[in-house]
């Protein structure tokens, strides 16, 4: 597989940064002195390293660049808000489970290690005593899908930038508001 | 304040209450009709690919909200409190023309034999299977009127096994998409009978509305262009013109009223501000689909009707139905894809009956035009899950692949129920509907079959892999969008709860005319057939109350 880009913590900043300002100041909350609206600093990038394994850069974006992270923020503070537990929980579990096995936090494990470490999640067998209150699979379940939601879905919500995904799928975008007639084949006689 | 007596009040604008107002209406009835939800324009349509009918992972478009939570009993007697997005849940839009407004519009009539399953194959251990009251042939003008005013598109002329019809469908099929050109001649070649679906959509401008302009925004969704066609663009805006009835939106019916004497005198509800009305009528009909009658009816108790209205045998609520999908993904060398709407286009009845081992079977038609969330989150056995890999099927796969599914009939179970819950309550403070059960045997085995013939299909079509949707559960009800069952129409009022009419056993001017009479749910989506029974028990109400409303 291809290895996915590893973001620093000044890197990382920077796209929070930007995404939090794209998505417009004052919706907050949470008052953690962090840009986003829910995440703390350490917890986003603990979460955009993991989205990146779940959909890595290659020749088209990742899920970090396409806004993900800024959807589930998003997310915990509308629909989501009874999963905030969750995500503050299994988030920190997340970079125990990495100390516990590499002596590092999640985000600053190599790319195979994250794999592998996401991989024992997903089975169920990451280190017991991180996982107390919710199961790992259940947690990285959650984070699966949540990151197809925000990297394929519709970028109202805070992600697909671009609407990357859907050109990576060679959707035209923005969609087309009714089409040119002509170009349809015509109705067979009835 | 007391509001005017009307001859009928119809609780429910979908499939069933619209048709019914319509009919009533335009026979000079004076009609209220209640509903729960709001009444949306083609200007309300948000193309949402995370929040609509179909996918409502950030909730729902077209109702019920949150404040309309079920009790859902798993396998293992747990109760959850569930909201309208969960699955379990088994929702059905709450808006003017409840699912008709965003469905996918399939517009099938039952075969003759899905009339008289019983007779056909016998009964079956473990299921209340048993024919209808009715045939066919009592229902085949009632569909035809549905196809015409309403509206429907297609052309089965080559299904050499449906039911006879009268006449044609009043429009031509859309333009066959690419998956179309690739699955007729397989199907073909394979010997089975392939014709272009019949769809409540227009292909051509009809009833002064326009021709789909086939975007990929369809099942789940509302029509930008009003292409589609439901009641609550067709008929029920007639019936509003004959300035007989009256639409009263965001009201939430409490119970059904009786007399002293055992007749239904009209309805509660709450109205859009939450203040209690009482609309008294004449007639009283439940259009609410099969769980939303059923606790319409339970919730309706009285000294003469202590376990709720139609209940005196305990059948109300019992039988809850839906479908089982199942079938196949293909993946091809070469694209399939031609970003057309609706997507399904093309089916096969060659598996609906006669099938060895099991009772029943079902259609199977490619799928609907798919979204990218809908195509990435899905999952299978063989299909990656996340990581580089899942990336890569889903670039490579989605526009490369065909998928071909279908309803299986199911066997309905008297387990399967809608129940009252005895705590939990609505904002309003109703009781909620309660949702128990489990499948049928028969609906495995007859998924697997079908699993099997959607892969064959696909095979011959040259798709290079073909990933099954797997063995389906048997826990739970079943129930969704296809919902139906739970008020049975039969002779005998000791096993059913509704007369041949539609009219409830032991009260004489109650109607329940939406899915939940039937028997058994076809191997299809019934919405046709809820709307020809809609305008067949409308034509008998109205000749077993002449002079009434002629004034």
């Amino acid at each position: 597989m291809q290895p996915s880009l590893r973001l620093n913590r000044r890197a990382f900043l920077q796209v929070a940064l930007t995404a939090a300002a794209a998505a417009g100041a004052g919706v907050a909350c949470s008052r953690n002195g962090s840009p986003w609206r829910f995440f703390t600093l350490d917890e986003a990038r603990t979460l955009a390293s993991m989205v990146d394994q779940i959909i890595p850069p290659d020749q088209d974006t990742g899920a970090v660049w396409a806004g993900v992270v800024n959807y589930i923020d998003r997310q915990l503070c509308g629909p989501y808000q009874p999963l905030q537990e969750i995500y503050r929980y299994g988030l920190a579990a997340v970079d125990q489970t990495g100390q516990a096995t590499y002596g590092k936090a999640f985000a600053d494990l190599e790319s195979h290690q994250q794999y592998e470490l996401l991989h024992g999640l997903e089975d169920g067998k990451a280190p017991g005593a991180a996982w107390k209150r919710v199961s790992s699979a259940e947690f990285f379940r959650y984070v699966v899908d949540h990151t197809m939601q925000g990297f394929y879905g519709d970028p109202r919500h805070g992600g697909n930038r671009e609407g990357v995904s859907w050109k990576m799928l060679n959707l035209p975008y923005p969609p087309i508001r009714g089409r040119v007639r002509s170009d349809l084949p015509k109705p067979r006689s009835g | 304040m007391s509001l005017k007596h009307v001859n009928a009040v119809i609780v429910g604008s979908g499939a069933g209450g619209g048709v019914v107002a319509k009919e009533l209406a335009e026979a000079g009835f004076s009609v209220v009709l209640l509903e729960r939800g709001k009444w949306f324009t083609p200007f309300d349509e948000r193309k949402d690919d995370l929040r609509n009918q179909r996918t409502c992972v950030l909730g729902n478009a077209f109702g019920p909200d949150e404040r309309n939570p079920r009790v859902y009993v798993d396998s293992s007697g747990h109760e959850h409190i569930v909201s309208p997005t969960h699955g379990a849940y088994s929702n059905n839009a709450a808006c003017v023309g409840g699912g008709t407004l965003s469905y996918g519009a399939m517009a099938w009539r039952f075969m003759e034999r899905d009339f008289r399953l019983r007779s056909t194959y016998g009964t079956v251990e473990g299921s209340t299977l048993d024919d209808w009251p009715i045939t066919y042939a009592d229902l085949e003008p009632y569909y035809e009127k549905a196809e015409w005013e309403i509206g429907v598109s297609g052309d089965d002329s080559n299904n050499i096994f449906r039911a006879p019809r009268k006449r044609p469908l009043p429009m031509p099929p859309l333009p066959p998409t690419r998956e179309h050109q690739i699955l007729r001649p397989a199907a073909q070649r394979l010997g089975l009978h392939p014709f272009d679906i019949p769809m409540l959509r227009n292909s051509v401008p009809y009833n002064g509305r326009g021709a789909c302009m086939r975007c990929r925004w369809c099942v789940g969704f509302a029509c930008e262009v009003d292409a589609k066609c439901g009641t609550h663009n067709t008929v029920i805006p007639r019936a509003i013109q004959t300035g007989n009835c009256e639409l009263r939106c965001e009201c939430i019916v409490r119970e059904i009223l009786t007399s002293e004497r055992g007749h239904a005198t009209g309805v509660a509800y709450y109205d859009s501000n939450g203040r209690l009305q009482e609309q008294t009528a004449d007639l009283v009909v439940a259009s609410c689909a099969a769980i939303e009658s059923a606790r319409l009816l339970l919730n309706s108790k009285s000294r003469l009707f202590p376990n709720g209205l139609g209940n005196r045998y305990d059948w109300v609520g019992r039988n809850l139905q839906g479908h089982a999908y199942t079938g196949a993904i293909g993946l091809f060398d070469h694209e399939t894809y031609d970003d057309l709407g609706p997507g399904a286009s093309i089916a096969i009845c060659d598996f609906n009956h006669g099938n060895s081992g099991f009772v029943s079977g079902g259609m199977l038609a490619n799928e609907f035009i798919r979204l990218p969330y809908q195509f990435a989150s899905r999952t299978a056995a063989g299909i990656p899950r996340w990581g580089a890999a899942h990336k890569d099927f889903v670039r490579r796969y989605y526009r490369s692949s065909i998928s071909v599914m279908g309803p299986m009939q199911e066997m309905p179970v008297f387990d399967s129920r809608v129940q009252v819950d005895p705590k939990v309550k609505d904002h309003w403070g109703i009781p909620v509907a309660r949702l128990s059960g489990h499948r049928h045997q028969n609906d495995l085995l007859g998924t697997n079959f079908m699993s099997a013939k959607a892969e064959a299909w696909l095979k011959e079509a040259g798709a290079a892999t073909v990933i099954h949707s797997g063995p389906i559960s048997l826990d739970g009800p079943s129930g969704g969008q296809h919902q139906a069952g739970t008020c049975r129409m039969g002779n005998d009022p000791k096993t059913s709860v509704v007369d041949k009419f539609c009219r409830v056993h032991d009260v004489d001017n109650l109607y329940v005319i939406d899915g939940s009479v039937h028997p058994n749910n076809g191997g299809f989506n019934p919405v046709l057939t809820i709307m020809a029974i809609a305008y067949y028990a409308s034509a008998n109400l109205m000749k077993t109350r002449k002079g009434m409303g002629a004034t």
